[in-house]
């Protein structure tokens, strides 16, 4: 399906991936795109790796099937390399960014797929006061992928949070944004058939 | 107003704006996200409505008899194992003609335990006198929620609404929710003629003897299949005021002259759809998607499948040592029809398991067999299976 950007996002139960999914393809649909997202179904134990995952369109998603190449993965624990297979499944040319303070080249990570860390979590302690990574990650994601406006993201926060939380979020999502290279990751989403 | 929210989400806010009285549930996976928001727009004041928090899916469905009866608008949801712990009290509501609501956020059945997808659970209940009606998508489970209640209450008969758990219930994506306006103006405040009061005093659910028992009975059958009426006449009412249809009993989309068709039930459908933009070079095919279980619209097929020569029916469930139940039913449908097309049936997607685009392609190269398949569970991985149970 042409026009068709898959995304998978893994963390851990209690973390948020869900969330994270969900305020993708808010956003997504902010945009005007048709979006859809949803968990790995099934059971979930607080701390167990988890997926969840997101299509966003030009044209109505109505398949329900599982994403098995996504063209992004979005790792929100740096603590999940360690588990077999995690960066498996990633479209040839697509892109890893993983929630981790170290640099992008120590991370032991395949070939063949764009590769960007990002310190999520450090930069949610600073402005949240909190260890919530993911408007970092999604503010950094948009960014470098130039898949949505980052003002689309903005605009689902403005629903979820207000006052002195939504400036700290909004703050944090311009610095997220600030720390990756706009675009640069522009071509990797890859139309195909899966 | 479109919003893209979580299918469970939507199916309360289209709960709520049905305006119900009483709800009772029993917490279930993948069930819980409806009737957690349910119980969150009681607490927020944005829903009147007494929330009765049970022991039980058997409690639960006893509940909603008890207020239904008495003439409330009542609702309740479950899954799985609740539907199934349900059974004597469901066949009870249909037998008392007792109109109510019920969302199944389809589940499979244990043993095995599986907290995952299928359809057996409302299968199971297929005989329990219910309407059913099965949803493709999430504003087809918003739509048939609102459109169950005319349907419950008109015809006097409960309706189960079959929404794939997981694959709608926890999936978020663009739906229509309706206004109150338009809900109101769809479905007025009801009024249950037989209501059971205190000051009018009437026994409901007593011994019935030999001599009027097969009349009972006649009855209960009779009124599902004149339902089939009223399944169709707010399918079309509900098109007027919102523009959308949810495709009546049942409903085709493809070209005319196609000669191969499949017929499935339930958000698989949406994966049909996409996979055949997917496989141009794979011939016309017309998908089938049947909305009304029960009543099941036997005569409506007939039309719907006029011209074919291969039916694939692929459904997600079975009944071991039988087969199919859907394609049971779509062969005794279709044996009168003079030419009948050839009827392949296939279960798939139990328990969970994923259903990818290329089951299209796989179906339609299953219906080349020079002897059609009379039921075969498609995607069996018989590597996994010892031996001596192959």
């Amino acid at each position: 399906m042409t026009g068709l950007t898959e995304i998978r996002i893994d963390g851990r139960g209690g973390q948020g991936n869900v969330v994270a999914a969900y305020v993708l393809a808010q956003a997504g649909f902010e945009a005007g795109r048709f979006v859809q997202a949803f968990p790995s179904f099934g059971p979930e134990r607080r701390g167990a790796p988890v997926a969840a995952f997101v299509r966003i369109s030009d044209r109505p998603i109505r398949r329900r099937c599982q994403i098995r190449q996504p063209s992004y993965v979005i790792i929100q624990d740096a603590s999940l390399l360690n588990v077999p297979g995690i960066t498996q499944g990633v479209h040839p040319g697509g892109g890893i960014l993983i929630n981790s303070s170290r640099e992008t080249e120590g991370l032991a990570l395949p070939v063949g797929v764009k590769v960007k860390a990002v310190p999520a979590t450090a930069l949610a302690i600073q402005f949240l006061g909190q260890s919530i990574p993911n408007t970092a990650l999604l503010a950094a994601f948009l960014t470098l992928t130039d898949l949505l406006p980052l003002e689309a993201l903005q605009r689902v926060l403005s629903r979820r949070f207000e006052g002195e939380a939504l400036e700290r979020n909004l703050r944090l999502m311009r610095e997220a944004a600030a720390q990756v290279s706009p675009g640069s990751w522009k071509d990797a989403g890859c139309d195909r058939c899966n | 107003m479109i919003d893209a929210i979580e299918g469970s989400a939507a199916v309360a806010r289209a709960v709520a704006l049905c305006r119900p009285q009483v709800i009772a549930a029993y917490p279930i996976t993948p069930q819980t996200h409806i009737v957690e928001n349910l119980a969150q727009l009681i607490a927020d004041g944005k829903l009147r409505c007494e929330m009765v928090s049970v022991e039980s899916e058997f409690s639960a469905a006893s509940v909603v008899l008890g207020a239904a009866a008495s003439g409330a608008r009542a609702y309740t949801a479950s899954a799985a194992q609740g539907i199934l712990l349900m059974t004597e009290v469901l066949y009870n509501i249909a037998g008392l003609r007792i109109p109510l609501v019920l969302t199944c956020a389809n589940r499979a059945i244990g043993a095995p335990v599986s907290a995952w997808n299928d359809q057996q659970d409302s299968m199971a209940m297929r005989d329990a006198g219910w309407i059913q009606l099965y949803c493709a998508d999430n504003q087809e489970a918003v739509d048939t929620t609102i459109q169950a209640y005319r349907i419950a209450e008109r015809s006097e008969l409960p309706v189960m609404v079959c929404m794939d758990g997981f694959t709608l219930t926890h999936t978020l994506e663009p739906i229509d929710l309706p206004t109150q306006e338009q809900v109101d103006s769809f479905l007025p405040p009801y009024r249950f003629k037989r209501a059971l009061d205190p000051l009018s005093p009437i026994t409901i659910g007593n011994l019935v003897t030999p001599e009027y028992y097969s009349e009972a009975r006649y009855v209960h059958h009779h009124a599902l299949l004149r339902a089939r009426a009223e399944i169709a006449a707010a399918d079309q009412d509900w098109a007027r005021i919102s523009g959308r249809t949810c495709g009546g009993l049942v409903s085709v989309d493809g070209p005319e002259d196609a000669r191969v068709g499949i017929l499935s039930i339930g958000s698989v459908m949406g994966t049909l759809y996409d996979a055949r933009d997917e496989f141009p070079d794979l011939g016309a095919v017309k998908l089938i998607k049947l909305r009304s279980m029960r009543p099941f619209p036997a005569e409506e097929l007939q039309g719907v499948c006029a011209g074919l020569s291969e039916l694939i029916v692929l459904e997600r469930a079975l009944s071991p040592g039988g087969g199919g139940i859907v394609g049971a039913e779509v062969r005794a449908a279709l044996c009168e029809m003079e030419p009948a097309p050839r009827i392949h049936n296939f279960a798939a997607g139990l328990g969970g398991r994923d259903m990818p685009l290329k089951i299209y392609p796989a179906l339609l190269e299953a219906a080349k067999a020079p002897q059609a398949t009379r039921f075969a569970i498609l995607d069996v991985d018989l590597t996994k299976v010892a031996e001596e149970d192959r």
